[in-house]
């Protein structure tokens, strides 16, 4: 098989790139640029830096392969950096890594990949291809603490006949002795987690600097009081707690939670943690890696984050919007959030949060 | 799987070492002796650097004392640039340079370093559409040119091939009164070199361009120019340059030189030969291929060796990529940030917009390429335009 390595420099798509050639396969290591001036500051975190592409090149050289830069960071500027802000914007969360697989790692490449006659494009994502007998399916790694398969959910079937997971059946620590039994150097690199765009981490900064400010006030949920201000709606999450800056306590001490955001009104409501519980998600934009959810209730498991717990529900789809009704609450969930349904842990699909509410009354 | 046998069409970014260069090196590799010391083995050293000093200046027609030895292209252009432009500006409070816009990054960067630095004004000399200044802006420009610290263009640019008219520019700068400095290293053995005529400030010349080592080049430096050293410590060079002089190296620089400079029209007019066949084989194969640069089928208007293309629809790292799979060496030309070929400054200037800048690759070939090389190239492009045409393509937003 004719095979294309996305390798980030890092240790997972390192030891993919490795099995890919120990397998026998023509393998080539494509690097993605997503962004325009990489950082040349030394940083090891993020995904796109000056280090990582030339840690990925020396895998390359180490393992004798072939070894591009692919320049992706227009597409990556307008299909998630500009879809990030924009979400932003309307007052959303997003999360940018769902939209890069969807966008750019197993489309843009993976449609570059094929017209250049490759046969597929192999990632370090610990999830699992699994051949069943309606075709390929997307089951989560067994790694419980390194599953991918949430920021995978958005793949489509015609996406993973050509996608090759090779690490989705083991766990990180053996991939790290693996790379360090091979002799990657990046053995020991540390993960990345931040969103790779935003590498100090400081995404309200980066949202501010995008969006603008828009000073607003920040308001009791429950009373209306006004509590403070804030210098823009949009830099707030549904269910963050840290940085409100708020110097009335509550009365019992207890922590507030952002519980709602109103770009319209430049309003932030806060409140006790209960307020942010939901139990009916009503999702949009939705994508099947299986065979797509009818009006009939079906019975699965939600995921709403990538590591988030999965909880039991019932989901059918009503004129191209997802409705799900949870069994047991969850809380804080933000519109523009990526939700996946798994039937087992086999992935079925998923959607972006449009509406969450609490039906059922505490 | 990756065509082992290579097809190398890559000699502009180095080439093959010659013979008696190796042999050079090798030789002065196996001795002791620093040039700049006093007893009888620094003395043998430095008889080895002052021979190949004395060849290097008469095979380019100029004297032993203006031959300034640098570790490469890229610090002999460092230190013209710079060395000149602070020379002038501590003598006589000169703050501008002209340039032209299509240099290599050696000159261009320096002189961009200089304009955000150090407050120099810089005088863009821009170019027509195959790549030669505009002479009548170069006269404009050095009329009032009192506060002109130097003006730089380079011999034959190194993407696209085309020569520039450098006797008239030198001409043009002496009679301003205004250094010259240009970067001949694309040009040393491929067009005719007799640097007593040129009568420019500073030439640029590296070693690995031509057969040479790597490590080594020279900046013929006129010994009444008034440059700053950019390297300070022991002075070696004439006060300008410091740092222990690498005599093999430069042996080996010395006698890649001498072949260069012993077989230059032999070889110009096989390689023109060659060139002008992979052209027509381009123009053939490649509905839509553009051939940038000068048209001139000669070896004085552009470089004998070189084929600068756009394939409309390409983008040149994919071709890049499909030609390396089936065994061709080649590149884009332009430099890189990380891998990620930039869209060429060069083309820009030459009036392409960024698309058409990118799509583009050169092929550069020495006396060491064949014709068989060249109808393997010639096999191999049209699948490979076929697919990078088709990636360009699905890259192509339909949402």
């Amino acid at each position: 098989m004719k095979v294309i390595a996305a390798m980030s420099g890092g240790v997972d798509s390192s030891v993919v790139a490795a099995r890919l050639v120990d397998a026998g396969h023509e393998v080539i290591g494509v690097h993605l640029a997503l962004a325009k001036a990489p950082s040349v500051s030394g940083r090891t975190r993020g995904c796109c830096t000056l280090d990582d592409a030339r840690d990925a090149r020396r895998v390359a050289d180490v393992l004798g392969i072939p070894f591009y830069v692919w320049d992706l960071s227009e597409r990556f500027r307008d299909d998630v950096v500009a879809d990030f802000v924009e979400e932003y914007r309307r007052g959303r969360t997003p999360n940018p890594c769902v939209r890069c697989n969807e966008r750019i790692k197993f489309a843009a490449v993976l449609d570059r990949a094929l017209a250049l006659d490759f046969d597929a494009v192999a990632t370090g994502h610990y999830a699992q291809v699994i051949s069943g007998t309606q075709g390929p399916e997307l089951h989560r790694g067994i790694d419980p603490d390194k599953d991918q398969s949430y920021v995978l959910g958005v793949l489509t079937r015609d996406q993973l006949e050509r996608t090759v997971l090779p690490l989705g059946a083991d766990r990180k620590e053996d991939i790290r002795r693996e790379a360090d039994a091979r002799g990657l150097l990046v053995a020991r690199k540390p993960d990345s987690h931040d969103i790779c765009f935003i590498p100090d981490g400081d995404t309200a900064a980066f949202v501010r600097e995008h969006v603008g400010t828009a000073p607003g006030d920040i308001v009791d949920a429950e009373t209306g009081e006004v509590l403070g201000t804030h210098e823009g709606a949009h830099a707030f999450t549904i269910g963050q707690r840290r940085g409100l800056g708020l110097t009335v306590p509550t009365p019992s001490g207890a922590p507030r939670y952002v519980v709602d955001v109103n770009i319209n009104t430049s309003t932030v409501r806060v409140g006790r943690p209960e307020l942010l519980d939901v139990d009916s998600i009503e999702g949009v934009h939705l994508t099947w890696t299986g065979e797509p959810l009818s009006q009939r209730p079906c019975a699965l498991h939600v995921q709403v984050r990538a590591h988030s717990a999965p909880v039991v529900a019932s989901a059918r789809v009503e004129a191209d919007r997802l409705l799900v009704d949870l069994e047991q609450p969850i809380r804080g969930l933000a519109a523009g959030q990526t939700i996946v349904l798994y039937d087992g842990s086999r992935v079925v699909g998923s959607a972006t949060v449009d509406s969450a509410r609490r039906m059922v009354p505490a | 799987m990756i065509v082992e046998e290579r097809a190398y069409f890559d000699h502009a970014a180095t080439t093959s070492m010659v013979p008696a260069a190796r042999e050079a090196w090798l030789r002065q590799s196996a001795l002791l002796g620093n040039p700049s010391s006093l007893h009888a083995s620094g003395r043998r050293r430095r008889q080895v650097v002052e021979e190949s000093r004395e060849s290097i200046a008469a095979l380019l027609g100029t004297r032993p004392s203006a031959v300034v030895f640098t570790a490469g292209g890229t610090e002999a252009d460092n230190l013209a640039i710079k060395g000149l432009f602070w020379g002038a500006r501590r003598v006589r409070g000169a703050s501008r340079i002209a340039v032209s816009t299509i240099e290599h990054h050696a000159v261009l960067d320096p002189v961009l370093w200089l304009e955000r630095e150090q407050q120099a004004k810089v005088e863009w000399l821009d170019v027509d559409a195959v790549g030669r200044i505009d002479e009548d802006r170069l006269a404009w420009v050095l009329n009032g040119s009192d506060d002109l610290a130097l003006c730089s263009v380079m011999w034959a640019n190194n993407e696209i091939g085309t020569v520039q008219p450098v006797d008239r520019i030198a001409s043009l700068c002496r009679d301003a009164g205004v250094p010259f400095h240009t970067d001949g290293v694309q040009v040393l053995g491929h067009v005719p070199i007799d640097l007593d005529r040129l009568g420019a400030t500073a030439v640029t010349f590296s070693s690995h361009k031509i057969g040479g080592p790597f490590g080594a080049g020279a900046l013929i430096l006129d010994p009444q120019a008034l440059v700053d050293p950019v390297l300070h410590g022991g002075g070696q060079e004439r006060e300008v340059r410091s740092g222990t002089l690498d005599a093999p190296a430069i042996a080996g620089f010395a006698a890649a030189v001498e072949h260069a400079v012993g077989g230059q029209r032999e070889r110009a007019e096989a390689l023109v030969a060659l060139r002008e066949s992979l052209i027509r084989g381009l123009v053939s194969a490649v509905p839509g291929v553009i051939i940038n640069g000068d048209r001139g089928t000669g070896h004085e208007d552009r470089l004998p060796g070189n084929v600068h293309a756009s394939f409309p629809g390409c983008e040149g790292d994919l071709l890049l990529m499909l030609l390396d799979a089936a065994g061709i060496d080649c590149s884009t030309g332009s430099a890189c940030t990380a891998g990620i070929p930039e869209p060429s400054h060069v083309l820009l200037a030459l009036g392409r917009d960024e698309t058409a800048a990118r799509s583009s690759l050169r092929f550069s070939m020495s006396e060491a390429t064949t014709q068989q090389e060249v109808d393997r190239l010639l096999a191999a492009v049209p699948l490979a335009v076929d697919r990078a045409s088709r990636a360009g393509a699905v890259g192509i937003r339909v949402d």
